[in-house]
């Protein structure tokens, strides 16, 4: 069990220096002059070599790279161009709204999903499996920045039940947590009807149901609490695209989170801010990645042998 | 298990619909630098014109007209994600496969890149490089193929692996044959299933994100159409003119809608395993 810990610790750690990495060659290796882009190019060379020397880009790069670890090491997150205060500290106020909103969409997506998925698992084949399937196709289909504006102009404009954007009560959390979580619920629902029909077809079922016990209870007391790791592993990773979904989302309803402050931040090409936040998301979700990965291994027993 | 994944069932003569569909778009996107288009057309007394007689599905914000700029923007978002598809999806077969046949540190080295990628969630890190590279159709495409590949890279690694083994190959190296042949003659043609259902809902993922990307005005640039920017457009105009968000909005779902009813019945009929 330690050596595993151990083993998947380190290839987690591997994965985060690697994340590091990525993001600071974004800002390296991309074609032109990061300097000549914020400043425009009518800027004044002496004003040039300021900035470049400020933001210690005249040091050879493998300098720069070392220096950026150190600084990364100690949670300094260098200072925003546009208002020039810690970008940790611009990152902790918009992490609260972004928290809340992938939580509520979370929560909205496992309600919707879970018995979606079962029932249709359950009665596969039949008009349920049909319809549910149906559904989540039209589901997938549908982008999120297209559902946002179309339950604005109905919950917003039309019925004037909820506030068009912003972040001003609990009401303002309805439109986006639904356009985040429906989008969410649909991939879900057929990754959790598939984890319950893989299920279905062990022998452990065939056993139960041979014993004599209600299909009732083979679903729901055998097939579900099998299939309950790898739905676990699928949440994990549709976090993903929860995440990278939840910066459009945000810029549609205007929701000051993480998601909104990046697409603000490569507007006005303020780099520091479009790193970090790169940084923040990648790195939670190979945390939240890691931590159900060493869960699996902690609740199935069959793991532990095979290290 | 072939029935498995085939949740969705239609009437016989629906079938064939979806792929009538695609290649109704296809034909679109590939006629449209000679059809009678004007998607720059302005029209200033028909500003925000709801649909009818005198332009079919209504004109914009500045009077142009609704129908050629969502034609244009088809061609746009057919370029991009078949662009993209096949750039990434070459750079993926090749790192998975070179890793895969390679094996040792190189396979490993390989591992741990397709890792670190796929570490970025989502759209996330396209949007932070399209941001970086600067909007344009080939920026996009740069970026959307830079987060692409990572997924054909562990499929076919993953497919390799188990194919590498096999008699056939062990009988062409035994003869002398050489890697790059074996891997592109003897391995990859037993590979290409699912790469080709991954390929084709990879359409649908890049149709998605083009127009994800466009509508965060990161992607392609006004004046030209595409179908994200045109939702981007006419978000403003919500109550007055909901058509000119309505109609773009309506393509990329119909268009994703298809080529995922397609993949899916293309894993039932090659018998695919679901990947993830």
């Amino acid at each position: 069990m330690f050596s595993l810990l151990l083993t998947r610790l380190v290839s987690a750690l591997v994965v985060v220096l690697g994340v590091c990495t990525l993001v600071f060659l974004l800002i390296h290796l991309v074609p032109g002059d990061p300097v000549e882009a914020m400043l425009g190019e009518n800027a004044q060379l002496a004003d040039r070599e300021a900035l470049r020397q400020a933001l210690g880009l005249d040091r050879p790069l493998g300098q720069q790279y070392l220096e950026y670890l150190q600084r990364l090491a100690r949670l300094d997150l260098g200072l925003s161009f546009q208002d020039r205060r810690p970008v940790a500290a611009i990152l902790g106020e918009r992490l609260p709204a972004t928290l809340e909103l992938t939580l509520a969409a979370l929560a909205l997506a496992l309600t919707l999903a879970l018995p979606l998925g079962v029932l249709a698992a359950r009665h596969r084949g039949s008009p349920l499996d049909t319809g549910a399937m149906s559904l989540s196709l039209v589901g997938i289909s549908i982008p999120n920045f297209w559902l946002g504006p179309l339950l604005i102009l109905v919950f917003s404009l039309w019925l004037g039940w909820t506030p068009v954007s912003g972040r001003e009560g609990p009401a303002s959390l309805i439109l986006p947590a639904l356009t985040l979580g429906t989008g969410m619920a649909a991939i879900l629902a057929r990754m959790v009807r598939g984890s319950i029909l893989e299920v279905l077809g062990e022998d452990y079922v065939r056993t139960a149901r041979a014993k004599g016990l209600s299909e009732r209870r083979v679903l729901w007391g055998h097939a579900l609490r099998n299939a309950w790791l790898p739905i676990l592993t699928l949440i994990g990773l549709q976090l993903g695209g929860l995440l990278g979904g939840a910066v459009i989302t945000e810029t549609v309803f205007a929701w000051p989170g993480v998601g909104s402050l990046l697409v603000e931040a490569i507007q006005s090409r303020d780099y520091p801010v479009v790193q970090a936040c790169v940084l923040l998301v990648s790195l939670s979700y190979v945390l939240v990645n890691t931590l159900t990965d060493l869960v699996y291994s902690w609740v199935d027993p069959r793991i532990h042998w095979r290290s | 298990m072939s029935d498995q994944h085939s949740g969705v069932q239609v009437g016989r003569w629906a079938r064939g619909l979806p792929a009538a569909f695609l290649v109704g778009w296809a034909l679109l996107a590939l006629a449209a630098p000679w059809l009678p288009l004007t998607p720059d057309a302005v029209d200033l007394p028909g500003i925000l014109a709801s649909p009818g007689p005198g332009s079919l599905l209504g004109n914009d914000d500045l009077g142009r007209p609704i129908l050629d700029r969502l034609l244009v923007g088809a061609r746009i978002a057919f370029v991009v994600s078949f662009g993209v598809v096949a750039l990434s999806a070459t750079i993926g077969v090749l790192v998975g496969g070179i890793g895969a046949f390679a094996g040792g540190w190189v396979d490993l080295l390989l591992v741990r890149l397709i890792d670190v990628f796929l570490a970025f969630p989502g759209i996330l890190l396209a949007i932070a490089l399209a941001g970086i590279l600067g909007p344009g159709i080939d920026n996009l495409i740069l970026a959307l193929s830079a987060t692409g590949w990572v997924g054909y890279a562990r499929l076919t690694r993953a497919q390799i692996l188990t194919l590498k083994e096999r008699d056939h190959v062990l009988a062409a190296r035994a003869l002398g044959v050489g890697p790059g042949r074996i891997l592109l003659r003897h391995l990859l043609p037993l590979a290409l299933a699912p790469l080709i259902v991954e390929a084709t809902f990879g359409i649908a993922g890049v149709v998605v994100a083009e127009a994800g990307l466009s509508f965060l005005g990161l992607g392609v640039q006004p004046p030209q159409a595409s179908w994200g920017s045109m939702i981007r457009e006419g978000v403003g105009y919500m109550l007055v003119a909901p058509h000119l968000v309505l109609a773009p909005g309506i393509a990329i779902a119909l268009v994703v809608f298809a080529v995922n009813l397609l993949g899916d019945r293309l894993r039932d009929w090659l018998d695919v395993r679901q990947s993830e």
